[in-house]
């Protein structure tokens, strides 16, 4: 139907992570204290932007080379989580 | 609690997302088709995501990390014996009938397969309890909000009175919610339940990784918490030694068969997702996808349980208690509070005089234990995106079933096309605006929603027979399924009123009649009453069918099994086809049963 979902589940996802690395690179280390001294803004930051990134290839690739042909294998299926 | 602007922004710009969606399909909403199925065009993995992601409502979140928290892995017995052999069977062996027969709906399956009045019973009772589900979810949403306290401080700033904050919750909620489906239709429900399925995951992960290291793991777990917590078969062979208070048999029978199979192989909810599908084998491989992070889902709802109440007994970040007041609660367990009453403030006692834990908060308390400002407003826009999917889920299925089972049929038959679309339209508006008022309802009326849910519980339980027999015995009749279903519902209000959980008050938990039977806990009560009301209409259907007039095999050509050719599937990769896929699930299911015995 149109809209390729994996388009904005990319972008929403890269916003996210360019976010929370920005803000983790810069905040007060005490903040961390909480969550025992892991500097988690960062680091899931990053996972986060990473999983946007091949979502946003993916929704690429799709919108440029047509709707993929029945019957090939669509990875992304097989992978919901990180 | 300290929000900043950070926190907000990511709030912000998932709902600028939300929207987004439901505008960008507002322009492929031609025909009632696009609206209520999809135009039957959605890939296997977006249907599969959304299937789950429809059923990952308040009550998965927050319930079952309240369950971690007061049964442990028992638990997942939800999952490992409750929703994936179901998932699995209604992959394999149902969805050929109901995406083959070209139904709109379950109802409308039912009025193909058995007769008018028997899609009618369905889809009114049916309707009228989504109305109520979303309604009980948004009211669960406002409550979660105003408990977080994190409106508290922008309100005092805006001169906005504290109580406007329940409100606010509740109609921001409908008003999203409405937009994006009213724009995009089913589509743009099942667009945003894969995207807050992500976002759930990508709220929980961080959080059961913080909350793991922090306890020293699993076997930090074991080493803090009673045995009890951590197996989920040792102790199940009386009702007396495991948490639950149930046996394996009412167990397998009550939850594995008759309340799981009932709710994930009828529920026009979830199997909605799998109609939307662009192909037969797209729509059978739907809820097989969904049982692959289904099987996991334990670990990222219950854990968090098991966790808040494994961690030294401290003050939590927030307690339930009367709105304004600031009482002080006694020490719970771990990081859950004591359960305040809502007026008193004083701590609710259970029968033997011990306080009760308010176990409903050990996720959002653990949230704001682990989590700092940044990864917060994730976690929360994460608990909000899991109650508003909830909420989609039955509003979609709301509009469908009014519109093509409701008024279609009895109200205005023979409209054009474009009559219907604009009436799902309406549907959805005022589906919304009843679902509101169920919300306030809640607020008003607790006992009534328990009474409600009673009522679903006992018009739920028998129609997995309804349908056992309808797919694969060609000879039940219309008259059998009808009758069938009516006996059913009476035997679970019978047996519901004649049987009470120990330590409960004859009422709405039972033995409203006379007490001839004492479950040892209220889940067995409720298990049984399912294996009743099953049992009943399975008989009487056959019954009935015997002594009534055998329905012509010509009309029932795609409907039933034995009348129906095997779906093609030999030039699918053999990851593809569904057999191979359910038997590596049910292998996967039982190596966990097995680990986490």
């Amino acid at each position: 139907m149109g809209l390729d979902i994996r388009l904005p589940i990319g972008m929403l996802f890269t916003i996210f992570g360019i976010m929370l690395i920005v803000f983790g690179v810069f905040s007060n280390p005490s903040l961390y204290a909480q969550s025992l001294g892991i500097n988690v803004n960062l680091i899931w930051g990053i996972v986060l932007l990473v999983f946007g990134a091949i979502m946003l290839y993916l929704g690429a690739r799709a919108m440029f080379f047509g709707p993929r042909p029945a019957g090939t294998p669509n990875p992304e299926g097989r992978e919901p989580r990180h | 609690m300290g929000l900043t602007t950070i926190d907000w922004v990511i709030m912000a710009v998932y709902f600028a997302f939300v929207l987004g969606i439901g505008a960008a399909l507002k322009r492929y909403m031609k025909t009632s088709a696009d609206f209520f199925l999809a135009g039957r065009s959605i890939p296997a993995w977006v249907c599969g995501l959304a299937f789950i992601s429809a059923n990952l409502g308040a009550q998965e979140v927050i319930g079952m990390g309240a369950s971690g928290a007061k049964y442990g892995i028992l638990t997942s017995h939800f999952y490992w014996i409750g929703a994936i052999p179901a998932m699995v069977f209604v992959g394999i062996f149902m969805m050929p009938f109901y995406y083959g027969s070209r139904a709109r709906s379950v109802p409308e399956y039912l009025r193909l397969r058995f007769d008018e009045k028997t899609r009618g019973l369905n889809a009114v009772s049916f309707a009228t309890m989504t109305i109520f589900s979303s309604g009980i979810s948004m009211y669960a949403m406002a409550k979660l909000i105003q408990t977080l306290h994190f409106l508290d401080a922008p309100f005092k700033a805006l001169g906005l009175p504290q109580a406007w904050i329940f409100h606010t919750g509740i109609i921001v909620s409908a008003l999203v919610v409405l937009t994006y489906i009213y724009l995009g239709g089913l589509t743009s429900a099942i667009y945003n339940e894969v995207l807050q399925f992500f976002l759930i995951v990508a709220g929980f992960i961080p959080l059961v990784w913080l909350g793991l290291k922090n306890v020293g793991g699993w076997s930090g777990l074991k080493a803090t918490l009673d045995p009890s917590y951590m197996h989920s078969w040792i102790g199940m062979g009386s009702p007396h030694t495991n948490r639950l208070g149930v046996e394996w048999f009412g167990l397998t029978m009550g939850l594995g068969f008759v309340l799981s199979f009932g709710y994930w192989c009828t529920d026009f909810l979830v199997i909605q997702r799998a109609m939307a599908a662009n192909s037969m084998a797209s729509a059978r491989r739907t809820p097989l996808i969904a049982a692959v992070p289904k099987m996991l889902f334990p670990f990222l709802v219950i854990l968090p349980g098991l966790i808040a109440i494994a961690l030294p007994t401290q003050a939590p970040p927030i307690i339930n208690g009367p709105q304004g007041s600031s009482v002080s609660a006694p020490a719970g367990q771990g990081l859950i509070p004591v359960k305040l009453d809502s007026t008193t403030g004083q701590p609710v006692l259970d029968n033997s005089g011990h306080p009760q834990l308010d176990y409903d908060l050990a996720v959002p308390n653990l949230l704001l234990h682990y989590f700092p400002t940044g990864i917060l407003g994730l976690g929360l826009t994460a608990l909000l995106a899991s109650f508003m999917s909830g909420m989609a889920g039955n509003v979609t299925a709301f509009n469908t079933v009014w519109t093509h089972d409701i008024y279609e049929p009895y109200i205005r038959p023979n409209a054009g096309d474009a009559h219907y679309l604009m009436m799902g339209k309406m549907a959805t508006i005022f589906g919304i605006a009843l679902s509101v008022g169920g919300a306030y309802l809640a607020t008003r009326f607790n006992n009534i929603m328990d009474m409600l849910q009673l009522v679903f519980a006992f018009v739920n339980a028998p129609l997995f027979a309804t349908f056992l027999l309808g797919m694969f015995w060609k000879r039940a009749t219309g008259h059998g399924a009808f009758i069938g279903l009516l006996s059913g519902t009476f035997a679970a209000a019978v047996h519901h009123a004649l049987a009470i959980p120990a330590e409960a008050i004859p009422g709405v938990k039972g033995g409203w009649v006379a007490v001839l039977h004492t479950y040892p806990s209220e889940m067995a009560q409720n298990f049984w009453t399912a294996i009743f009301a099953w049992t009943t209409c399975f008989v009487v259907t056959i019954l009935v069918s015997l002594l009534t007039k055998a329905p012509e095999e010509s009309r029932l050509v795609g409907l039933v099994y034995s009348l129906t050719e095997r779906p093609q599937e030999g030039n699918l990769s053999w990851y593809k086809r569904p057999v191979y896929l359910g038997g590596m699930i049910l292998g996967a299911t039982v190596l966990l049963n097995l680990v986490f015995r």
